[in-house]
Order: C-alpha cells, then sequence, then structure tokens
C-alpha cells in the first residue's frame, strides 16, 4: 500500500459519497425475502439441540446419553470426545484471538463446565422439539463447584480456580503464581509519580460495570452438510464467513479450503457473532448422519452462552494543576474474561486516557476468568468501561475547577502528534473538532430546566481496524457493475461500498450491484468487526474500480487506435484527447467489450495500515424521578468525526444506534447472577434493553476531518458512539440529583439507594 | 407425539389449510411449514417482536400464539404487506429514512406499524413510540424507524 500522505485524494466535488441513495439490499428486507441464517431449509434437513450445563462451575463426572440414543427420531448424539483433539495455539479472528483447544472446550465441555450454560452434549433429530425431548433424557452427573462471579471474587485469596494449573503471564513474564488472573499487561508514559506531584488537585474513584450482552436480534444460528466426498459447507449469521471458516476447520481438523462458508443475511451482530458455537457442532451431527444438520439457539441459550462483554472494575486516577491542565493519569482495569482467557482490558487500556493529551501515564491491566460464558467483543470492546471511570472523574475534576467541561477538554484534548500511553502517535484525528462543535451545538446552548433535570457530556474514543479484505467485480453488457465483496453487510455496508466504487467510476450508486459472496467466491476478508468495512474494504472496491477503470481506457484506446495515454476518463467518460469528438460513456463502452477483447474484471486485495482513529462526544439531559430512581433520557446528541460520510443516513444510524446501546448500558442491563453463579435473567424480559418508548431523537452531528490513509478520507463509524453515553449519563444524574455513581448499571434501585444515602 | 391438526385458514389473503402439532406455535408453522421466513424468530416467548403478524388485524407475537387456534382466523405477514403494485408506503418510507441497518427486526415493526396507521392515521410521535414499544431494535436506536411511521402517516393521509 502506498504511504499515507499519499492516500487521501482530497476530492471536495464528490458526485455519489455524501448522498443518501435507497441500499441495493432494502426491498428484500423490507418484504421479508432477504434470507437470514435460521430461514433456510434443505432437503433431508435435521435438527440440532444443545444439553446445557445447570451449574456456573462443576466437574463432569460421567455423561449417559444412551437413552436420547434410543429417542424415536433421534439421528445423533455428540459430546466433546467426537471432536478432535486440539493444541495450545493461538489463532486470530480478526477481532480478539482464540485458543483452539479453548475453542474445543468451549464447544462442547471437557472435563469441566465452567459457566451455566455452557454446551455439554449436541443431539441431532428429526426436528426441533424432538431433539429438545432427547435433551431430557441426557444424564449428566456433576460433581457442583464453588463459582467465581465477578474479578473481586476470582482475585480474592483462595477463590476457587477455573483452571488449576492457570498461572498468571505478569509483563510477558511467567510469574507461576496460580490464579485465576491469566494477564497483567502495563503502559508507561513519563513518569507518573513525578506528574502527579505537579497536580494541584488530584481525583481518584473506583468504578463496577455489569457484564452486559450485545443484544442482537437474531440468535445464533449454523446449518451444516458434511457431504460424503468430505466437503462441508456451513450456512451461518456471522460477521466473518473467513474467521467461521477457519475456526471450524481446525477444530474438524480439515483443510480450510475443505470447508465452505455461506454468509446468509445476519441480524446483527455487534462483535458478538465472530466466535463460533453451533458450526461445528452442526458439522460433526452432519458427518455422522450423511445429513444436513440445523441448529438455531433460543434466546435463553444466546444469554447464557454466547457473547457477553466483560464486566470491570476500574480504578482511575487523575491530575490537574488550578490553570486546568492534566498532569497526570493512572488506571487499573481488571476485566472478565468469563470462563475461557481473553483480552478484553487490552482495548480498554488503549482507548482510557487517549482523548487527552497528559505527559504522565501509567495503566495496568489484568485479564481475570470468572465462570461466565467467555467474553467476546461489543461494539468498541473495554473502551466503554473505561470512558466510564475516566470522563465520571474528569467531570468531578471540572466540578472542582469550576470549568467548563468543553473547555477543559479542549484545553487537554489529544490532536496530530499527541502519543497515547499504550505506544502510537495519533495522525491527524477530529477530537478537537467534536468538542467545539459540540460547544456551539443547539442542545449545548439550551437552558434545561426542571427538577431533578441535569445535563451531562463525555467523550470516547476508539482506535479502529484495517486487516485483509478482498473485491473483485464485472463489467456488465449494459454498463452496470456486479461487485463481489467479502464483507457481511449489517447495516447498510453494501450500499457504502458501493458507493464508494461508483465514485472511483464515475458512475451512480444503482449502476453497481454489490453482493456478499462465500469463502469460495471472494478473496479473504476478515470480519465485519473494529469498524473497518466501509474503510478496508471500501480501500479494496476503490481499488477495484482503479482496475477497471485502466482496462477500460485500453479498451477505448483499442477503439480509437491511440495510445492509452491519449484517453481521459472522467466522470464515466472516456474522451479521446487528441479528437475530443470521440467520446464514449462507460456503458457504451461496456456495450463494444466483445470486439475490444473480451470481458473486464476488477480485482483488488488490500490490507491498509493507515487506519484512523474515531472521536465522539455525547450531550445527555436527563430526569431522576426522586420517588423511584428512574432515570430517563430527555434529549441526546452526538457529535462524531466520521472522516467522510459516506452514506450520510447509515453513519448517522450506526451513531444513533450506538448512543441507545450506551444509554441501555447505562441504565438498565446488566446480567443478574444468583448466589450459586446461575443467571437469573435469561431473557429479554428480565435483560431489560432499551424500547423505543425509552429513548428520545438522537440528533446527530456530523464531523468530518478526512483519515489521511483513506482515498475518501473514511474512517470507521460503528463503533466508538457506543462509547461516551454511560459516562454522559451518569455526569447529568450528579447534575441532577448531586449525586454520584460509580456503578453500572444505575438502574432505579441503585440511584435510590444512593439518594437515600446522599440524605 | 400427538396426533397431527388439520387447521384452516386465511394467509395474506389467500386460503391456507395446514397440519400441525398441538404443540407447534404459529411461529414454527408459518417458518417451518408454510415457508413464510419473513416473520423472524428473536426469543419465543414474546419479548421482541420480531414475529409480529396480524391475527384478525390485530398485532400479535405469533411465538405466543399456537397454530391450532387459528382455525377460521384471518392472518397476515409481512409477506402479504407489499401489493403487486408495489411497496407498502411504510416499506418505502423505511428504506428512504434508512430506518433499518441489519434489517431482522423489520418485518415486525413493518407490521405493528401497518395495524397503528389502519387504526389511527396521524399518531403523534409518543403514542407511536407506545404502539411500537413491544418490538426491539438494537441496531438503529428507533429514531429513523418512527420518522419513517411519521412520514409514511403524511404520504398514506394525503393518498
Amino acid at each position: 500500500m502506498a504511504t499515507q500522505e499519499e492516500d487521501y485524494l482530497g476530492i471536495t466535488d464528490y458526485k455519489v459519497i455524501g448522498t443518501r441513495p435507497i441500499r441495493h439490499d432494502g426491498v428484500d428486507k423490507v418484504t421479508g425475502r432477504a434470507k437470514y441464517g435460521a430461514d433456510i431449509d434443505l432437503a433431508g434437513m435435521l435438527h440440532g439441540k444443545v444439553l446445557r450445563s445447570p451449574h456456573a462451575h462443576a466437574r463432569i463426572k460421567s455423561i449417559d446419553i444412551s437413552k436420547a440414543e434410543a429417542h424415536p427420531g433421534v439421528r445423533s448424539v455428540i459430546t466433546v470426545k467426537d471432536l478432535p483433539l486440539q493444541e495450545d495455539q493461538i489463532k486470530d479472528l480478526g477481532e480478539g484471538a482464540a485458543n483452539l483447544m479453548d475453542l474445543r472446550c468451549n464447544v462442547l465441555a471437557e472435563g469441566k463446565v465452567l459457566y451455566h450454560g455452557h454446551a455439554v452434549v449436541a443431539v441431532a433429530a428429526t426436528d426441533a422439539n424432538v431433539a429438545e425431548e432427547a435433551l431430557d433424557l441426557i444424564d449428566v452427573e456433576y460433581e457442583v463447584l464453588s463459582p467465581v462471579l465477578t474479578v473481586h471474587d476470582a482475585t480474592a485469596e483462595g477463590a476457587p480456580l477455573l483452571f488449576e494449573n492457570q498461572t498468571t503471564k505478569s509483563l510477558g513474564e511467567d510469574t507461576g503464581k496460580k490464579s485465576n488472573v491469566t494477564t497483567h499487561f502495563q503502559h508507561k508514559l513519563g513518569d507518573v509519580e513525578a506528574g502527579f506531584e505537579k497536580a494541584d488537585i488530584v481525583v481518584e474513584r473506583e468504578f463496577d460495570t455489569a457484564t452486559v450482552h450485545q443484544g442482537y436480534i437474531e440468535p445464533q444460528n449454523a446449518t451444516a452438510l458434511w457431504n460424503a466426498d468430505g466437503q462441508v459447507t456451513v450456512w451461518c449469521s456471522t460477521q466473518g464467513a473467513f474467521t467461521v471458516r477457519e475456526q471450524t476447520a481446525q477444530l474438524l481438523d480439515l483443510p480450510v479450503s475443505q470447508v465452505k462458508v455461506v454468509p446468509m443475511e445476519i441480524g446483527g451482530g455487534f462483535g458478538g457473532k465472530i466466535r463460533v458455537y453451533l458450526e461445528p457442532l452442526a458439522a460433526v451431527l452432519s458427518k455422522k448422519t450423511g445429513r444436513p444438520v440445523k441448529m438455531v439457539m433460543s434466546r435463553t441459550e444466546v444469554l447464557q452462552a454466547t457473547g457477553p462483554t466483560a464486566g470491570s472494575y476500574i480504578k482511575c486516577k487523575m491530575g490537574v494543576t488550578n490553570e486546568g491542565k492534566i498532569v497526570a493519569a493512572q488506571a487499573t482495569l481488571m476485566y472478565e474474561s468469563g470462563g475461557f482467557p481473553g483480552n478484553w482490558a487490552a482495548p480498554g487500556s488503549m482507548c482510557i486516557f487517549s482523548p487527552y493529551n497528559i505527559a504522565d501515564v501509567q495503566i495496568d491491566g489484568y485479564e481475570v476468568l470468572v465462570n461466565k460464558p467467555q467474553t467476546m467483543a461489543y461494539r468498541a470492546p473495554g473502551a466503554t468501561n473505561a470512558a466510564f471511570a475516566s470522563e465520571t472523574v474528569i467531570d468531578e475534576i471540572c466540578e472542582a475547577l469550576g470549568a467548563d467541561p468543553f473547555e477543559f477538554r479542549l484545553q487537554n484534548t489529544s490532536k496530530e502528534g499527541t502519543r497515547r500511553a499504550d505506544g502510537p502517535t495519533f495522525p491527524r484525528i477530529g477530537n478537537e473538532e467534536c468538542l467545539q462543535l459540540a460547544r456551539e451545538t443547539d442542545h449545548y446552548k439550551s437552558k434545561l430546566e426542571g427538577k431533578a433535570r441535569g445535563r451531562g457530556v463525555a467523550s470516547g474514543f476508539w482506535f479502529n481496524a484495517g486487516l485483509k479484505s478482498s473485491a473483485s467485480a464485472s463489467v456488465n453488457a449494459d454498463g452496470k457493475i456486479s461487485l463481489v465483496e467479502g464483507s457481511t453487510d449489517i447495516g447498510g455496508s453494501r450500499a457504502a461500498l458501493a458507493m464508494q466504487l461508483a465514485e472511483t467510476l464515475g458512475l451512480k450508486s444503482e449502476d453497481i450491484k454489490p453482493q456478499v459472496a462465500d469463502t469460495d467466491s471472494v478473496g479473504e476478508t476478515d470480519v465485519t468487526g473494529g469498524s473497518r468495512t466501509t474503510f478496508a474494504t471500501g480501500w479494496a472496491v476503490h481499488k477495484v474500480g482503479l482496475d477497471i477503470k485502466a482496462q477500460m481506457i485500453e479498451r477505448a484506446a483499442k477503439l480509437w487506435e491511440v495510445a492509452a495515454e491519449e484517453v481521459s476518463y472522467v466522470d464515466g467518460v472516456l474522451t479521446n484527447s487528441a479528437d475530443a469528438s470521440k467520446q464514449m460513456t462507460f456503458a457504451e463502452l461496456a456495450g463494444k467489450l466483445g470486439e475490444t477483447g473480451g470481458p473486464v474484471m476488477g480485482r483488488a486485495t488490500v490490507q491498509p495500515p493507515g487506519v484512523g482513529g474515531a472521536f465522539s462526544t455525547v450531550i445527555v439531559d436527563v430526569e431522576v424521578d426522586t420517588e423511584t430512581g428512574k432515570v430517563e433520557i430527555l434529549r441526546a446528541s452526538i457529535i462524531q468525526d466520521v472522516g467522510k460520510a459516506i452514506h450520510p443516513s447509515y453513519v448517522e444510524g450506526q451513531m444513533q444506534g450506538g448512543v441507545a446501546q450506551g444509554i441501555g448500558w447505562a441504565l438498565n442491563e446488566e446480567y443478574v447472577y444468583r448466589e450459586d453463579g446461575t443467571l437469573a435473567n435469561g431473557s429479554l424480559l428480565d435483560y431489560r434493553m432499551p424500547t423505543c418508548l425509552d429513548l428520545p431523537m438522537i440528533e446527530t452531528h456530523i464531523v468530518e476531518v478526512p483519515n489521511p490513509g483513506h482515498p475518501y478520507g473514511v474512517r470507521g463509524v460503528g463503533e466508538v458512539p457506543i462509547v461516551p453515553p454511560p459516562a454522559a449519563v451518569a455526569n447529568a444524574i450528579y447534575d441532577a440529583i448531586g449525586v454520584r455513581l460509580f456503578d453500572l448499571p444505575m438502574s432505579p434501585g441503585r440511584v435510590l439507594e444512593a439518594l437515600l444515602k446522599k440524605d | 407425539m400427538a396426533k397431527k391438526v388439520h387447521v384452516t385458514t386465511t394467509i395474506n389473503g389467500e386460503e391456507r389449510e395446514f397440519l400441525c402439532e398441538p404443540r407447534q406455535t404459529l411461529l414454527e408453522v408459518l417458518r417451518d411449514d408454510l415457508d413464510l421466513t419473513g416473520t423472524k424468530e428473536g426469543c419465543s416467548n414474546g419479548n421482541c417482536g420480531a414475529c409480529s403478524v396480524l391475527l384478525g388485524g390485530k398485532v400479535v407475537d405469533s411465538c405466543l400464539v399456537m397454530a391450532v387456534e387459528t382455525e377460521g382466523q384471518d392472518i397476515e405477514t409481512i409477506e402479504g404487506v407489499a401489493s403487486p403494485e408495489g411497496l407498502h408506503p411504510l416499506q418505502q418510507k423505511f428504506l428512504e429514512h434508512a430506518a433499518l441497518q441489519c434489517g431482522i427486526c423489520t418485518p415486525g415493526f413493518i407490521v405493528a406499524a401497518k395495524a397503528l396507521l389502519e387504526k389511527e392515521p396521524n399518531p403523534s410521535e409518543e403514542r407511536i413510540r407506545l404502539y411500537l414499544a413491544g418490538n426491539l431494535c438494537r441496531c438503529t436506536g428507533y429514531d429513523k424507524i418512527v420518522r419513517a411511521v411519521q412520514d409514511a402517516a403524511a404520504v398514506m393521509s394525503k393518498a
């Protein structure tokens, strides 16, 4: 790839980018025709179900499947013994890595169950109800062990260990100390102790955040066919067909080319649909029965055994001078990994102080095993927890200084050249521009009146990802383009990609027909995650466009019998620069490809390095019901640097959706565990996500500071909007009732308790 | 296994007969037996609204209705919302307002919103939010959904 300086094209008169065409897959989705993973139906298909652990932590003493096997309609019953053994090796999933041994023991438990809902046995039967009946006939004998459910429990002296031989790796060295802490890492910038010496005001607070779920509306599903020739096909809803192929092939001990993954439409992911759960089970059940096997999780299974994202404990300390300069910051982040090792404190530590330019910083991170499902990415994973801590402390500092929250942030803002504590130095970023615009919004300038009402603000950062993307496209005789790309489309990315290709070629959005392809039909493409698709796959389609453009110029040159250099290509029109009377539109030339050498196809693979980090700022007004502790969101605004909004409506949608999820995280959402470690709220009635009645319209303000590492200046937009809301809501609650809350969620009971304590 | 039951219903204006087990929900029969997979399953216990259909003109979660209960009833699913003339205004406005991201909740929202607009052609924002509170969307934050319904209402009352 070219260097970053060369990448941004600096175009100012976009023709397609920045418009709002109807998305290409839209009609299928509003008419119910779009096929999601669970909509698949194959001839002779069986249905699979999973028996899950009723205990949070137990040793499996025996499993008796004989009665289930004998049940009429049951075709196969499998346990972990039916999955090939795995070596202890790490595989990158695109957004977080996985250890294959752990992955195997997660899809079907071996020896021990590590959380309530951990898969133990899988059954295939003639229909889903029969499969479920068979689950009742399986006898599993457990020796129940004490669970650990929070990072505090897990790190207490004498805490039960999830893995008896687990030791802590600290700063890269194995300490040999047995513990549920798998990893301790540290980022240091300057001298934090010397930094705090310079501070006039120091605020240190401790925060606990609950385990929350991504909450996608479509449950996990997978259908597999292990054919008689050994070829395996998997249909599923995933954020990344290639990562499913990699994981499934590894777990089944097959070469990757023997597995084909067909990504169906996906009903939300938010980071939760990257790891495999059902795919290898459906494949093994198919191998044993010779028939396709479909598996769909219930909502309870989704909540008990997929996702969630890490609950955490964070200690955050910041020091400022009386003049309002942040001189030092220190944080300890302890994040839940769930039942297997994870790494979500790591991204949290990359974000916690990154909106600010601070000379002396120290961050310590700890990844901690607990008896919960193995935690997974959730929209800017780790960053929301971290910003809840740092942005609450900042609010308290602003109060102590009597400073306007935006003036204070602007005084300390990170910008191009600021070094992050975890190493990188920022290229051009739009943090400052977001703060400047936020200060000028109608929302911030408006007066908020009324009893128990308050306003809060917060900022957030997410670094975004690059990774691998591939695309190809063919020119049709009518001048339209069939685009084939590898990024599964969760929120309108087909449109964002088609529009970038159209821009490059001077065509219209409707001239491009985008489709998401299976793993045999497109080059390797990493997950739709890390806010990378419009950026990285956008890069790929831009290069596809350049490839097609070059070929079309050659074809025109051939027709006009001139050198390619003599042909200009502007806005989809080819002109012979030696004889301007010779002109052809793209479509006219497309109709003549047969006479100039045959079809034209473009292709590209990329791994772009110029990832542009994203910042957002959120303003929230709340009203607290002081009788019940219920917090109502009166008004919410988000200001975000997106680099360049390709399709502004879908950019706004990402911003609004992120804020909505952040508000749910702030106010209601949490995993509630009983003392024995079983999940008490495994339904959407009790795991309470925001409804449209809980939210106001969400005002969006798009800031466009182009990313120098992308031809159209694109930064990712999907993740950073979830980062500021919990802190903004906490700060608004403080403004409303004078009570600071340090734990998530800020549910009515907790708010009321804090109010009572204050009085 | 209990014997299957013969049920006669009208679905999207056409008489449909099917055999179902007494334990099957309407959602299961629509999706698994009648190939009407536009109705989605999100939770199977009436908390997400993805499986919303109209039963006798009323919005119901089809996961909470037993298929045998629909004998003689009139059912409308997402597949019946568009006509040969084109998309329903709600469908068109959902597209124009980008009121869907992943799209899994969209059929449920459109079916529920259609029932609302048939009863109340000019609902307030508050009324729309109340009526659609049984349908969960995790992608959009609802802003664009509410606007699409408002806009569809405006277009329909002009027509």
